[in-house]
């Protein structure tokens, strides 16, 4: 079924949840490598609450509201609470929430793989993330060569480190400082970077102008930017990481700030997560990423569309 | 009035007062970054193609166009011919207004043509259409990560991938939408 479609009948719907299986059976598999990776790194599996009185204040992520709660869109700030409470690695699998996302890359309910390591930085996530998804394949079966959408890629370490201002320079029509005073970072990112990104090798696009990084640590040497990358394979991105800002005060600020941009969109305007920035004040040196289950299933079936990857899409229930 | 949030390929929507179709649509978010909806449009007058990235603040105007249910009858080249069933008034569109809705066209199927100013310019298929298998290539077994399917060509000289038990022969049902199988039709 085509997304966004509003047609909710239709033929053959017993043969097509059949027809998923093989797909269902990969992301089981994927599923179970994941658990084996992170506790075989000594990494704690934890849960915390879907419902949540006040999601992470970002201008462009919309939560779902629940009753006077909302649904978390991700988990992070409750993770980052157990971090500051002396959990040193730890990691969840977990359903997020965010509303008016749909497209072929896109659930509004959707898998994430969150893991947080006390005294890390993003680099070193960035070897994690290389171990990780070859530990993946080799589990599948599918060793280091694999394609995507006719892309080949090659897993095997290491990957392209590629900083945001270098991708500009290489594959866009404009500087990255010309494009963020045109406020077309966004348009350029996803029309004339993101394609070109991540084949043969995945690619870690680094160092993200401090503007577009609400809870990482700005680089000490250039304040400019924050240590955050993202993870791209054959133009898919993968995966958002960050060393965390553990300055409660500047968290504060930048959490203000998004809301005031909220406001200014007559976007819904979530209340101030309070404990999460009082705990934030004990936060030692840490880094943390998101990464998304579906897409990494999407990669392994070699499937352009998300909705192959889960038993129901939203037009499907 | 659309909201960017309605867009999807088929939907016909006015761009300085002519009416375009989306015939391509891709929802983008890089990360932490805003929403964008990347559209590939036709000019459904002039057939001209133009490619547009929306915002979720933007919002649109349908298109501005008349409905007529039709009976596709028969093509003649580039030629495509349709009646009315209450008043028997016959139309024609050139193969560019019709498009790919021509892998779709079975004699006699009911279809809904737009007309723009009193002139037909477009076509609406049922988002389901049976069709019938004229040729399957015996099944290969395959890759079974992307499930076990093999290439048919219907009668209408459309190629698509189905499960292996479909035989020449056969009716299945098509998703027009997207163009893919659905089900074998019960005879």
């Amino acid at each position: 079924m085509l997304p966004g479609s509003k047609n909710n009948s239709s033929p053959g719907e017993l043969e097509r949840l059949a027809g998923k299986k093989p797909a269902l059976q990969l992301r089981a598999k994927v599923l179970q490598a994941l658990r084996l990776f992170f506790i075989s790194h000594g990494y704690l599996e934890v849960e915390t609450p879907f419902l949540i009185p006040a999601p992470a204040p970002e201008a462009h992520i919309d939560a779902v509201r629940a009753g006077d709660a909302f649904l978390h869109t991700s988990p992070e700030l409750c993770m980052k609470r157990l971090l500051c409470a002396g959990y040193p690695k730890i990691f969840q699998i977990c359903a997020c929430f965010r509303n008016n996302e749909r497209g072929n890359l896109h659930l509004p309910q959707f898998t994430l793989l969150e893991w947080y390591r006390l005294g890390a930085n993003y680099f070193e996530l960035m070897k994690e993330c290389e171990d990780m998804v070859n530990f993946v394949s080799n589990h599948l079966g599918m060793g280091s060569k694999i394609k995507y959408q006719s892309l080949e890629l090659d897993l095997k370490a290491p990957w392209q480190r590629t900083s945001v201002q270098e991708a500009f320079a290489r594959h866009a029509s404009l500087s990255m400082e010309e494009a963020l005073k045109r406020e077309s970072f966004d348009r350029v990112m996803v029309e004339e970077i993101e394609p070109k990104l991540g084949s043969p090798k995945p690619t870690f696009l680094y160092d993200y102008p401090a503007s577009h990084a609400a809870l990482a640590r700005l680089n000490k040497k250039e304040p400019g930017f924050a240590e955050r990358f993202e993870l791209y394979a054959a133009g898919l991105e993968l995966a958002n990481a960050f060393s965390e800002l553990t300055d409660a005060e500047e968290q504060k600020k930048r959490f203000e700030k998004e809301r005031e941009k909220r406001r200014r969109e007559g976007k819904d305007v979530y209340p101030m997560p309070e404990r999460f920035l009082k705990a934030l004040s004990h936060m030692p040196e840490a880094a943390g990423i998101a990464f998304g289950v579906d897409r990494l299933v999407m990669l392994f079936a070699d499937t352009p569309c998300i909705d192959k990857v889960v038993a129901f899409s939203p037009e499907e229930l | 009035m659309y909201n960017a949030s309605d867009l999807r390929k088929g939907l016909k929507i006015q761009i300085n007062k002519e009416p375009y179709i989306i015939i391509d649509f891709q929802f983008s978010k890089p990360g932490k970054g805003q929403a964008l909806y990347r559209c590939k449009l036709k000019n459904m007058i002039s057939g001209v193609i133009v490619d547009r990235t929306y915002r979720s603040v933007d919002t649109f105007e349908p298109a501005n166009l008349e409905e007529r249910k039709m009976q596709y009858l028969y093509n003649q080249g580039e030629e495509f011919f349709f009646m009315d069933l209450e008043n028997y008034e016959q139309i024609t569109l050139n193969s560019d207004q019709v498009g790919e809705a021509r892998n779709f066209l079975v004699d006699n199927l009911e279809v809904e043509i737009s007309f723009f100013d009193n002139r037909p310019i477009g076509i609406t298929l049922p988002n389901f259409v049976d069709l019938k298998v004229v040729s399957a290539d015996p099944w290969a077994k395959g890759d079974s990560v992307s499930g076990d399917s093999k290439p048919v060509t219907l009668e209408t000289g459309y190629k698509l991938r189905v499960p292996p038990f479909i035989e020449e022969g056969s009716k299945i049902t098509v998703d027009t939408r997207t163009g893919e199988y659905a089900t074998r039709v019960k005879e």
